[in-house]
């Protein structure tokens, strides 16, 4: 890649933080890292104020160290408790509001497709629960019946978390949460069926619990949203601070709803998805 | 694309040689755009507002536009004109009533963002009960939101104000939305000779990196940048930074006086201003305060007129520089809560007495007649 912006000029060497002089030396950019590159090189999230054992906190820097192209990738979240690592994420991102990030998405994508028409920009959205299947869900389905061609990710915690642990549609029926004192009355919202029945021609659901996993599905759905269609990653997030279990289990957590089947790990690839991954995946690392 | 020269705003605005068409509102905002350079528009229908975004969509189908859809609902058009807008591309829009407040939590973050959107309001009645007929009240709402407001007395108006909206809303000391305002129906569906420059010519494009803050697009330093600013956490840096931006807003909205002098003329217009009964008034309330200031002339009362073209920034010095005579000033308008009248009374500080009114709303046109009555009043005190 040539990303010549990126380089400081020398006069500013010494004045820029030295996070950012990281960065530009050794970060991800242009290099088409994946998970088992951690370690080797400056991440894209540098620091950030999520709590201790955040699941959501996990999966966004896994997220983040799967990125085929950090280089043209532009991010656009929405108001939650990811929001708070966003100003930390080395990439140029959007918050805007609340529940508004796949129309705020629309919107950019079709934008850069104009600036720079030879040019994949990858435009990724990456929200909670509450946004994507409550207060954003028109907007989400929406964009994926126009075709738009960008990645919704959604960060599950299965609450509305950042407001201190409401119900949301994405939590287990019978879940006892704040404005849901009696436990939630209706099922898990089926988001994967929903993203699919709406034009997605990739989704996956995933969890941190299985890095490799949630990095192939993150890789695939940047990709194929490039030229296929829309595509949807949902992961499994837990929240150790407001279902109030030890930071160190929320791993063991996963597991534990993903074998007694009450959170299914799957994945969906049209035909279309499938012959562009298998063009694309022919030369690349699996993982 | 249809092939067309750029040429200097001024050109385009002064000095082209103008052509006069006998259109209706809707056609003068379908000519504005095509000479506007657009990149995108993004469409939502609402009366009295859909005709002029078919219009658009026209002139898209023709090649004056690279991109064009319709959203879902009015907060998701904005949302998706604010995407655009941080990608980089001069984006255009329009909406009205209760499409407007259905949108509303996305205008303060147009300004925060330093978004140079464009987007006409063909203001109309907002339920309940439900009403399509013409009323200014969403203006009140907008008056707070950071966003510059500027009010079309007619379809010349209309066309003007759109095309001067993105010359003054992409300046890099302003970078603000602007809202052209325009009273639905009144204008949008009635026919008026406008003059207008050649469609072979188009303003210059828009230059993202002119832009006082980041375009989110990868090319362009710092890369660890958010927009909007994200600026929550609980300590006093936090609350200066926040208190900053704000200031900055508003700044950058005083910073576009001299860009709306420059292509407007003026922020408002005055005739007689020596008389000792003003009108003060904006939008179609203009037309019929000519009206009955005619008539109220031909009964030998000295009556003149102050036009606001911009309500924000409000051009307060200029107003009280234009009443600085008179003993009454009426401010007739087109809805029930009197918003005008609230902002000309802030400006003249009870120096000089307020009537408020009269008002007609809920979609009655205005009788030149009520407004005479008031100058009548005001002239035998
Ligand atoms: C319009 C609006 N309504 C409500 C809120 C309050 N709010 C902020 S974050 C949030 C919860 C976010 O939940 P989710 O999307 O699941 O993200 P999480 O915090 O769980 O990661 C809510 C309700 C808001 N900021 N804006
Ligand atoms: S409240 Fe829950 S989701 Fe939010 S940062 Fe803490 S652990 Fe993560
Ligand atoms: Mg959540």
């Amino acid at each position: 890649m040539s990303k010549d912006f990126l380089r400081i000029s020398p006069a500013f060497e010494d004045v820029m933080p030295a996070e950012y002089r990281e960065l530009v030396a050794s970060g991800p950019y242009g290099k088409g890292y994946g998970i088992s590159d951690l370690g080797s090189h400056k991440e894209l999230l540098e620091e950030h104020p999520l709590c201790a054992g955040c699941g959501l906190a996990l999966s966004l820097r896994l997220t983040l160290s799967v990125l085929p192209a950090p280089e043209d990738t532009v991010i656009v979240g929405s108001t939650g408790c990811s929001a708070l690592a966003f100003p930390q994420v080395a990439l140029h991102n959007i918050h805007s509001l609340f529940g508004n990030q796949n129309a705020v998405a629309s919107g950019l994508k079709r934008a850069l497709k104009l600036r720079f028409p030879d040019k994949h920009k990858d435009v990724v959205v990456v929200a909670g629960d509450g946004a994507t299947a409550d207060i954003g869900l028109d907007m989400v389905m929406q964009s994926w019946f126009r075709g738009e061609l960008i990645t919704t990710i959604m960060l599950d915690n299965e609450a509305y978390a950042n407001t201190g642990g409401q119900e949301s549609g994405m939590s287990p029926k019978g879940a006892v949460l704040y404005m849901a004192p009696k436990g939630k009355k209706f099922q898990k919202v089926n988001m994967p069926e929903l993203a699919r029945e709406a034009g997605c021609v990739y989704v996956a659901a995933v969890s941190p619990a299985n890095p490799k996993r949630l990095g192939k599905a993150i890789k695939r759905a940047i990709l194929v949203a490039r030229e296929v269609g829309p595509t949807y990653v949902q992961i499994f997030a837990p929240c150790p601070t407001n279902f109030k279990f030890k930071p160190q289990e929320t791993i063991k957590r996963i597991k534990e709803r993903e074998k007694d089947g009450t959170y299914l790990m799957r994945e969906y690839i049209s035909p279309e998805a499938q012959e562009y991954l298998a063009a694309m995946e022919g030369g690349t690392k699996d993982e | 694309m249809i092939e067309q020269r750029v040429v200097a705003p001024e050109y385009l605005f002064n000095e082209a040689e103008r052509e006069e068409q006998f259109i209706t509102g809707s056609e003068a905002v379908r000519e504005a755009i095509k000479r506007a350079n657009v990149d995108m528009a993004i469409s939502y229908p609402i009366t009295p507002q859909s005709e002029s975004m078919h219009l658009v969509g026209d002139i898209y189908a023709e090649g004056y536009i690279k991109e064009y859809f319709r959203g879902e609902n009015e907060f998701a058009v904005m949302s998706s004109v604010a995407g655009a807008a941080m990608g980089g591309v001069r984006v255009f829009t329009a909406t009205g009533g209760p499409g407007t407040l259905r949108a509303f939590e996305a205008f303060p973050t147009w300004a925060g963002a330093r978004l140079p959107v464009v987007c006409a309001f063909m203001t109309r009645g907002i339920n309940s009960p439900l009403s399509i007929q013409p009323d200014t009240l969403e203006m009140a709402y907008m008056l707070d939101t950071g966003i510059i407001m500027l009010h079309a007395e007619n379809s010349q108006d209309l066309y003007d104000m759109i095309l001067q909206a993105f010359m003054i809303a992409e300046k890099p000391d302003v970078h603000i939305p602007v809202g052209v305002f325009v009273d639905g129906f009144f204008i949008t569906h009635t026919r008026d000779r406008v003059k207008i420059a050649p469609p072979d010519l188009k303003l210059p494009p828009y230059n993202p990196y002119s832009a006082p803050v980041p375009v989110m697009d990868m090319e362009n330093p710092p890369i660890r940048q958010m927009r909007d600013p994200f600026v929550m956490k609980s300590n006093f840096i936090s609350y200066a930074a926040h208190a900053s931006w704000q200031q900055e807003i508003l700044a950058a909205a005083e910073r576009s006086r001299r860009h709306i002098a420059h292509y407007l003329g003026n922020l408002l217009e005055a005739e007689n201003e020596t008389a000792p009964v003003m009108i003060v008034a904006s939008g179609t309330a203009v037309s019929q305060s000519r009206e009955a200031i005619e008539s109220a002339r031909q009964e030998g009362l000295d009556v003149g007129l102050v036009k606001l073209k911009s309500l924000r920034p409000f051009p307060t010095e200029e107003l009280k520089a234009m009443t600085a005579n008179a003993k009454a000033v009426i401010v007739p308008e087109f809805n029930r809560v009197g918003w005008l009248a609230r902002e000309v009374r802030a400006a003249l500080e009870a120096k000089v007495k307020v009537v408020g009114g009269p008002r007609v709303f809920g979609g009655m046109t205005m009788p030149p007649d009520l407004i005479l009555d008031e100058i009548r009043r005001c002239a035998n005190e």
